[in-house]
């Protein structure tokens, strides 16, 4: 926007693709001008000053007229993709537009304004020079407006980006420190400090731990997958006191794994559907599974529960499964931003008596983070090391 | 003697509120601690308690569903408990509380808070007891309350209306069109659809079907049944405040609960 700076007080309402518009036409005008001048010289000053200026401005605004619009209606021949790119067809394509587009304007320039003020010039053929160098001015100003163009889209797409994650972690902060779970919890603190104090203690270590982890998540980029079902389980002892005996867990994370880095409560939001929409509705209650295992070079995280299943018909948009669609929906997002179609999310019904429901993640195993170079032939399990984490 | 139902599905908070209660109103019996709505709806018919504290969130039926279920079912004569509902964090709910004088509570239960709850519901009680009459001014009241409690619950966002039922037997698809069907009735985990033809069951629940249904051509008239206005040919209304049905194209009676008997009135 500063290239634009003199007129922004003008042209801020106006909308984006005229403004655009606007600058290309005002910088034509200007290279004209500018490009009159050399001309002038190369003419050994033999007309005045204004002839070639109106020579110049004629096949300026032709060459622009033909290049500009051979972009527009190549790009729009050539469908949504050319679009998406800020209509822009192609280097090849759009050479051969220049070179049209800069001889026939020149000239269609030459041949009106000899009609029109009675000269004659020579022809293109006769002399070479000024065809030239009106080939290089269209190439050079048609490049500087692509290169702005681009600039210009990838700035926005650089800001919408941005704009996205800012948004994603304050979804992600809002569906962790649910109030709903928050006040439950500290109403469950506040009868066990009078009944159990150092039962009470272990509590509060737990709350803690989830609050620091979920306050941290949106600003680390990945931790070790042990961390990661450390703070689940933070989640479920916190969960498992509220419950009672209606919530089991237990979770099976392979000693080869533990190292493996994953984005920092990747899983949280699985584990809290399988509490909210299968375990909590069910009178009975029920038990959550999550593992972690290594299929065909890939890492399969799983999250299974023995709750109430899924909604048999296709959810009506009434239906209380918001919160449910809002969890997968993260967590799809998240996938598709980190590892594009290297991943795949998937939420079915659980097979075996037990009913319930099974929640996959695959995702594409990493090269263990900081592993020794030397030493390491791919058969043999990682050494497992200290916990990267700080520990309290 | 007063009794109390205490219906929390987490234990702590139940086991919590008993001692809270215990402190501050040592006169008060505790009839019975559950853990989920439908049992809340037994116990409490069985006991016949005074008050009765729900939780709003609870397993299988919520405190607000289990409140409308006690209000249709509960006998002639006893007094209606009174009803204090406790929730962690509803936005919604504490305004349509607020709104209906409703008693609440938000967890954690502050002692004070309680203590002022426990005030009111002596002066209630207090109040109630010289009466003694076959009509009951608490039921009364708490179905206008329940009422409104359950025509302002969050109506899902407007939900594609449904055409046709599909209801499979077997390996066999029935495809009922919505038109057709006299009434539903939901029976366990099941609905019944009923047109005059034939019935069939499809896995829903009627909570869930409620908003693809326009609620100009069917009634709900009982927590478990929805009914076509149009297919009623006469209501009359029993000395328990039910209303019975009769409808065309159908043999069978279908009863109105007391909490939807206003809909039944001469023009």
């Amino acid at each position: 926007m500063s290239a634009l700076a003199p007129h922004a007080a003008v042209t801020s309402t106006v909308p984006a693709k005229r403004r655009s518009f606007l600058f290309r036409g005002l910088t034509n005008q200007i290279v004209c001008l500018v490009v009159s001048l050399p001309f002038w010289i190369l003419s050994y000053r033999r007309s005045p000053y204004w002839v070639v200026l109106v020579y110049s401005f004629a096949i300026g605004n032709l060459i622009w007229l033909f290049i500009d619009g051979g972009r527009q209606l190549s790009s729009r021949l050539l469908g949504p993709k050319a679009v998406d790119k800020g209509h822009w067809p192609g280097w090849a394509l759009m050479s051969v537009t220049i070179l049209v587009g800069a001889l026939a304007g020149y000239s269609l320039g030459t041949t009106l304004v000899d009609a029109l003020l009675g000269f004659s010039s020579p022809s293109l053929l006769s002399n070479l020079s000024p065809g030239v160098i009106t080939l290089l001015v269209a190439g050079a100003a048609t490049y500087f407006f692509y290169s702005r163009e681009r600039l210009h889209t990838e700035m926005a797409a650089a800001e919408a980006a941005r704009r996205l994650a800012v948004e994603n972690q304050l979804k992600l902060l809002e569906s962790q420190l649910e109030p709903h779970m928050l006040f439950n919890t500290l109403a469950n603190l506040r009868v066990l400090i009078g009944l159990d104090p150092p039962r009470a203690q272990a509590m509060l270590d737990r709350l803690i731990g989830f609050l620091r982890a979920t306050l941290n998540a949106s600003r680390s980029g990945s931790h070790p997958l042990s961390a990661e079902f450390e703070r689940l389980a933070d989640y479920l002892a916190l969960m498992a006191i509220r419950m009672g005996p209606r919530l089991a867990v237990d979770f099976d994370l392979p000693a080869e794994l533990r190292d493996t880095a994953v984005p920092p409560l990747l899983l949280q939001p699985l584990v809290e559907n399988a509490i909210k929409h299968g375990l909590e509705p069910k009178v009975e209650g029920g038990r959550i599974h999550v593992q972690a295992r290594q299929e065909a070079g890939q890492l399969v995280l799983t999250v299974r529960d023995t709750g109430v299943g899924l909604p048999a018909n296709p959810a009506p948009a009434a239906a209380p499964t918001n919160g449910s669609s809002y969890g997968t929906a993260h967590v799809r997002e998240r996938l598709a931003a980190l590892y594009g179609e290297r991943a795949r999310f998937t939420l079915a019904a659980a097979s075996g008596p037990d009913g319930g429901t099974l929640a996959t993640l695959t995702l594409p195993l990493p090269a263990p983070a900081n592993q020794g170079t030397k030493d390491s032939p791919a058969a043999s399990p990682p050494r497992s090391r200290p916990p990267t984490e700080p520990c309290p | 003697m007063t009794t109390a139902l205490i219906a929390e599905d987490e234990p702590l908070l139940a086991a919590g509120l008993q001692a809270d209660l215990a402190r501050l109103w040592p006169e008060l019996t505790i009839a019975a601690v559950v853990g989920d709505g439908a049992s809340a709806v037994t116990q409490a018919l069985q006991h016949r308690p005074a008050v009765c504290f729900f939780d709003i969130r609870m397993p299988g039926m919520t405190g607000l569903e289990a409140a409308q279920a006690l209000a249709e079912d509960w006998p002639e004569g006893p007094a209606f408990p009174l009803l204090v509902f406790v929730t962690a964090y509803d936005q919604y709910a504490l305004q349509a509380f607020e709104a209906q004088a409703v008693d609440y509570l938000v967890k954690p239960v502050d002692s004070a808070r309680l203590a002022a709850c426990i005030d009111r519901l002596k002066k209630r009680l207090a109040d109630r007891a010289p009466t003694g009459k076959a009509l009951d001014p608490t039921l009364d009241q708490t179905l206008v309350q329940l009422r409104a409690l359950l025509g302002a619950a969050p109506a899902g966002a407007a939900a594609p209306r449904l055409e046709v039922i599909q209801a499979s037997v077997g390996n066999i698809v029935h495809m009922v069109p919505v038109d057709e069907v006299l009434y539903f009735e939901a029976a366990d985990k099941y609905l019944r659809v009923v047109t005059a033809e034939r019935e069939l069951l499809i896995r829903l629940s009627l909570r869930e079907l409620m908003p693809q249904l326009d609620g100009q051509k069917f009634w709900q008239v009982h927590r478990s049944l929805v009914v076509r206005a149009s297919a009623i040919t006469t209501a009359l209304r029993d000395e328990s405040g039910k209303v019975i049905l009769t409808l065309r194209g159908r043999p069978e009676r279908l009863t109105a609960s007391r909490l939807y008997a206003h809909l039944f009135k001469g023009m």
